[in-house]
Protein backbone atom coordinates (compact mmCIF):
# COMPACT_ATOMS: atom_id res chain seq x y z
CA UNK A 1 0.00 0.00 0.00
CA UNK A 2 1.19 3.44 -1.01
CA UNK A 3 1.82 5.59 2.39
CA UNK A 4 3.38 9.07 2.82
CA UNK A 5 5.24 8.60 5.77
CA UNK A 6 6.63 5.90 8.41
CA UNK A 7 6.69 5.48 11.88
CA UNK A 8 8.57 2.37 13.18
CA UNK A 9 7.82 2.15 16.91
CA UNK A 10 9.39 -1.85 16.94
CA UNK A 11 10.92 -2.43 20.64
CA UNK A 12 8.47 0.52 22.55
CA UNK A 13 5.87 -0.41 24.82
CA UNK A 14 2.13 1.38 25.78
CA UNK A 15 1.46 3.92 25.37
CA UNK A 16 4.71 5.12 23.18
CA UNK A 17 3.07 3.29 20.26
CA UNK A 18 0.24 5.41 20.10
CA UNK A 19 1.56 8.70 21.35
CA UNK A 20 4.19 9.07 19.02
CA UNK A 21 1.65 7.69 16.50
CA UNK A 22 -0.53 10.62 17.15
CA UNK A 23 2.66 12.98 16.94
CA UNK A 24 3.87 11.23 13.62
CA UNK A 25 0.15 12.46 12.23
CA UNK A 26 0.25 15.99 14.02
CA UNK A 27 2.49 17.72 10.60
CA UNK A 28 0.78 15.48 7.99
CA UNK A 29 -2.21 16.49 5.41
CA UNK A 30 -5.98 15.09 5.54
CA UNK A 31 -5.98 11.76 3.51
CA UNK A 32 -2.03 11.14 3.63
CA UNK A 33 -1.30 7.70 4.96
CA UNK A 34 1.14 6.58 7.58
CA UNK A 35 2.67 3.17 7.83
CA UNK A 36 3.03 2.19 11.37
CA UNK A 37 5.58 -0.70 12.57
CA UNK A 38 5.13 -2.05 15.67
CA UNK A 39 5.71 -5.18 17.57
CA UNK A 40 3.97 -4.88 20.71
CA UNK A 41 0.78 -6.75 20.30
CA UNK A 42 -1.31 -4.53 22.27
CA UNK A 43 -0.89 -2.30 19.71
CA UNK A 44 -3.56 -3.87 17.53
CA UNK A 45 -5.99 -3.30 19.99
CA UNK A 46 -4.99 0.37 20.62
CA UNK A 47 -4.14 0.95 17.17
CA UNK A 48 -8.30 0.63 16.48
CA UNK A 49 -9.51 2.46 19.55
CA UNK A 50 -7.00 5.18 18.89
CA UNK A 51 -8.61 5.30 15.30
CA UNK A 52 -12.20 5.04 16.60
CA UNK A 53 -11.91 7.84 18.87
CA UNK A 54 -9.69 10.62 16.82
CA UNK A 55 -11.37 9.98 13.85
CA UNK A 56 -8.46 8.82 11.49
CA UNK A 57 -8.94 5.61 9.60
CA UNK A 58 -7.41 2.29 10.02
CA UNK A 59 -6.97 1.47 6.86
CA UNK A 60 -5.52 -1.96 7.41
CA UNK A 61 -3.59 -4.51 9.91
CA UNK A 62 -1.23 -7.07 9.18
CA UNK A 63 0.89 -9.36 11.02
CA UNK A 64 4.45 -9.26 8.99
CA UNK A 65 6.97 -12.14 10.92
CA UNK A 66 6.37 -10.93 14.38
CA UNK A 67 5.70 -7.34 13.54
CA UNK A 68 2.53 -5.58 13.28
CA UNK A 69 1.99 -3.32 10.46
CA UNK A 70 -0.99 -0.72 10.56
CA UNK A 71 -1.55 1.88 8.00
CA UNK A 72 -3.32 4.82 8.96
CA UNK A 73 -5.23 7.82 7.13
CA UNK A 74 -5.52 10.87 8.66
CA UNK A 75 -8.82 12.08 9.28
CA UNK B 1 -15.99 19.83 22.24
CA UNK B 2 -12.77 17.90 23.44
CA UNK B 3 -13.35 15.02 26.06
CA UNK B 4 -11.38 15.83 29.60
CA UNK B 5 -10.03 13.52 31.94
CA UNK B 6 -8.96 14.80 35.33
CA UNK B 7 -6.00 12.49 37.42
CA UNK B 8 -4.77 13.06 41.26
CA UNK B 9 -2.18 11.54 41.56
CA UNK B 10 -1.24 10.64 45.21
CA UNK B 11 1.59 8.36 45.14
CA UNK B 12 5.89 8.71 44.87
CA UNK B 13 7.02 5.87 43.40
CA UNK B 14 8.16 4.20 40.41
CA UNK B 15 5.29 1.38 39.91
CA UNK B 16 2.51 3.81 40.91
CA UNK B 17 4.17 6.78 39.21
CA UNK B 18 3.47 4.78 35.74
CA UNK B 19 -0.28 4.87 35.62
CA UNK B 20 -0.77 8.69 35.99
CA UNK B 21 1.68 9.56 33.30
CA UNK B 22 0.86 7.07 30.64
CA UNK B 23 -2.92 7.85 30.91
CA UNK B 24 -2.32 11.47 30.63
CA UNK B 25 -0.18 10.99 27.46
CA UNK B 26 -2.18 8.80 25.95
CA UNK B 27 -5.68 10.79 26.75
CA UNK B 28 -4.17 13.26 25.54
CA UNK B 29 -2.68 11.98 21.76
CA UNK B 30 -6.59 10.59 21.89
CA UNK B 31 -7.48 14.33 21.79
CA UNK B 32 -8.73 14.83 25.46
CA UNK B 33 -8.35 17.67 27.62
CA UNK B 34 -6.34 16.17 30.60
CA UNK B 35 -4.70 18.15 33.81
CA UNK B 36 -3.00 15.97 36.59
CA UNK B 37 -3.38 17.22 40.01
CA UNK B 38 -0.35 16.15 42.04
CA UNK B 39 -0.62 16.22 45.75
CA UNK B 40 1.04 14.40 49.08
CA UNK B 41 3.72 11.94 47.74
CA UNK B 42 2.34 12.73 43.68
CA UNK B 43 4.80 15.86 44.19
CA UNK B 44 7.86 14.01 44.43
CA UNK B 45 7.31 13.58 40.18
CA UNK B 46 6.88 16.80 39.56
CA UNK B 47 10.82 17.09 40.72
CA UNK B 48 13.03 17.84 37.85
CA UNK B 49 15.25 14.92 38.44
CA UNK B 50 13.19 11.86 38.75
CA UNK B 51 15.72 9.55 39.49
CA UNK B 52 15.23 9.33 42.95
CA UNK B 53 11.45 7.76 42.16
CA UNK B 54 12.35 4.61 43.76
CA UNK B 55 9.91 0.91 43.95
CA UNK B 56 11.01 -0.78 47.03
CA UNK B 57 9.43 -4.39 47.85
CA UNK B 58 8.95 -4.01 51.13
CA UNK B 59 5.17 -4.11 52.17
CA UNK B 60 4.40 -4.88 48.54
CA UNK B 61 3.99 -8.82 48.73
CA UNK B 62 2.44 -8.83 44.82
CA UNK B 63 6.13 -7.63 42.92
CA UNK B 64 6.89 -10.24 41.50
CA UNK B 65 10.84 -11.33 42.43
CA UNK B 66 13.34 -13.72 40.73
CA UNK B 67 13.85 -15.40 43.80
CA UNK B 68 11.21 -15.48 47.18
CA UNK B 69 12.77 -12.89 49.00
CA UNK B 70 12.01 -13.07 53.14
CA UNK B 71 10.82 -9.35 54.71
CA UNK B 72 13.79 -9.74 57.06
CA UNK B 73 15.87 -9.59 53.87
CA UNK B 74 13.75 -6.97 52.18
CA UNK B 75 14.79 -4.91 55.03
CA UNK B 76 18.09 -4.64 54.30
CA UNK B 77 20.53 -1.33 53.47
CA UNK B 78 20.79 -1.10 50.04
CA UNK B 79 17.29 -3.51 49.26
CA UNK B 80 15.56 -0.73 47.66
CA UNK B 81 18.21 0.45 45.23
CA UNK B 82 18.59 -3.00 44.09
CA UNK B 83 14.88 -3.12 43.66
CA UNK B 84 14.79 0.01 41.68
CA UNK B 85 17.91 -0.79 39.98
CA UNK B 86 16.39 -4.62 38.77
CA UNK B 87 13.33 -2.39 37.61
CA UNK B 88 14.63 0.18 35.79
CA UNK B 89 16.69 -2.53 33.48
CA UNK B 90 12.94 -4.30 33.38
CA UNK B 91 10.97 -1.46 31.93
CA UNK B 92 13.79 -0.29 29.58
CA UNK B 93 14.75 -4.03 28.02
CA UNK B 94 10.82 -4.50 27.35
CA UNK B 95 10.68 -0.94 26.12
CA UNK B 96 8.54 0.71 28.32
CA UNK B 97 9.61 5.20 28.38
CA UNK B 98 11.27 6.13 31.31
CA UNK B 99 9.35 8.71 33.81
CA UNK B 100 11.29 11.55 32.23
CA UNK B 101 9.84 11.39 28.71
CA UNK B 102 6.36 10.13 29.73
CA UNK B 103 6.17 13.36 31.64
CA UNK B 104 8.08 15.62 28.15
CA UNK B 105 5.31 13.42 25.89
CA UNK B 106 2.49 14.98 28.70
CA UNK B 107 3.67 18.47 28.43
CA UNK B 108 4.21 18.07 24.87
CA UNK B 109 0.41 17.28 24.02
CA UNK B 110 -0.47 20.10 26.75
CA UNK B 111 -1.52 18.19 29.76
CA UNK B 112 -1.39 20.59 32.63
CA UNK B 113 0.37 19.61 35.76
CA UNK B 114 -1.18 21.22 39.07
CA UNK B 115 0.56 20.74 42.32
CA UNK B 116 -1.02 21.01 45.58
CA UNK B 117 -0.03 24.40 47.41
CA UNK B 118 -0.70 22.99 50.49
CA UNK B 119 1.29 19.84 50.43
CA UNK B 120 4.57 21.61 48.84
CA UNK B 121 3.90 23.97 52.02
CA UNK B 122 3.24 21.19 54.25
CA UNK B 123 6.51 19.54 53.13
CA UNK B 124 8.74 22.40 52.78
CA UNK B 125 9.15 21.48 49.46
CA UNK B 126 11.67 24.03 47.31
CA UNK B 127 10.02 25.07 44.39
CA UNK B 128 12.98 25.78 42.49
CA UNK B 129 13.75 21.80 42.43
CA UNK B 130 10.02 21.11 40.54
CA UNK B 131 9.96 21.32 36.56
CA UNK B 132 8.98 24.80 35.52
CA UNK B 133 5.62 23.56 33.48
CA UNK B 134 3.64 23.57 36.60
CA UNK B 135 0.68 25.51 38.30
CA UNK B 136 -0.03 25.17 41.88
CA UNK B 137 -3.36 25.35 43.40
CA UNK B 138 -5.88 23.80 45.99
CA UNK B 139 -9.09 21.55 45.61
CA UNK B 140 -10.88 24.49 44.52
CA UNK B 141 -8.34 24.55 41.33
CA UNK B 142 -8.65 21.46 40.54
CA UNK B 143 -12.36 20.70 41.25
CA UNK B 144 -13.12 23.74 39.10
CA UNK B 145 -11.73 21.65 36.17
CA UNK B 146 -12.74 18.31 37.63
CA UNK B 147 -16.55 18.36 37.94
CA UNK B 148 -16.30 18.92 34.12
CA UNK B 149 -14.48 15.79 32.78
CA UNK B 150 -15.43 12.86 31.66
CA UNK B 151 -13.28 10.73 33.40
CA UNK B 152 -11.49 11.09 37.21
CA UNK B 153 -8.86 9.00 38.36
CA UNK B 154 -7.21 8.92 42.18
CA UNK B 155 -4.43 7.15 41.76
Amino acid sequence: MKFDKEFDASGMSCPLPIVKTKKSLTDMASGQVLKVISTDSGSVKDMQAFADQTGNTLVSTAEEGGKYVFFMKKK
Amino acid sequence: MAKKMAIIATKGTLDMAYPPFILASTAAALGYDVQVFFTFYGLQLLRKDLSNVMISPLANPAMPMPIPMPVMVQMLPGMESMATMMMKQKLKKHGVASLTELRELCLEADVKFIACQMTVDLFEFDKSEFIENVEYGGASTFLGFAGDTDICLFI
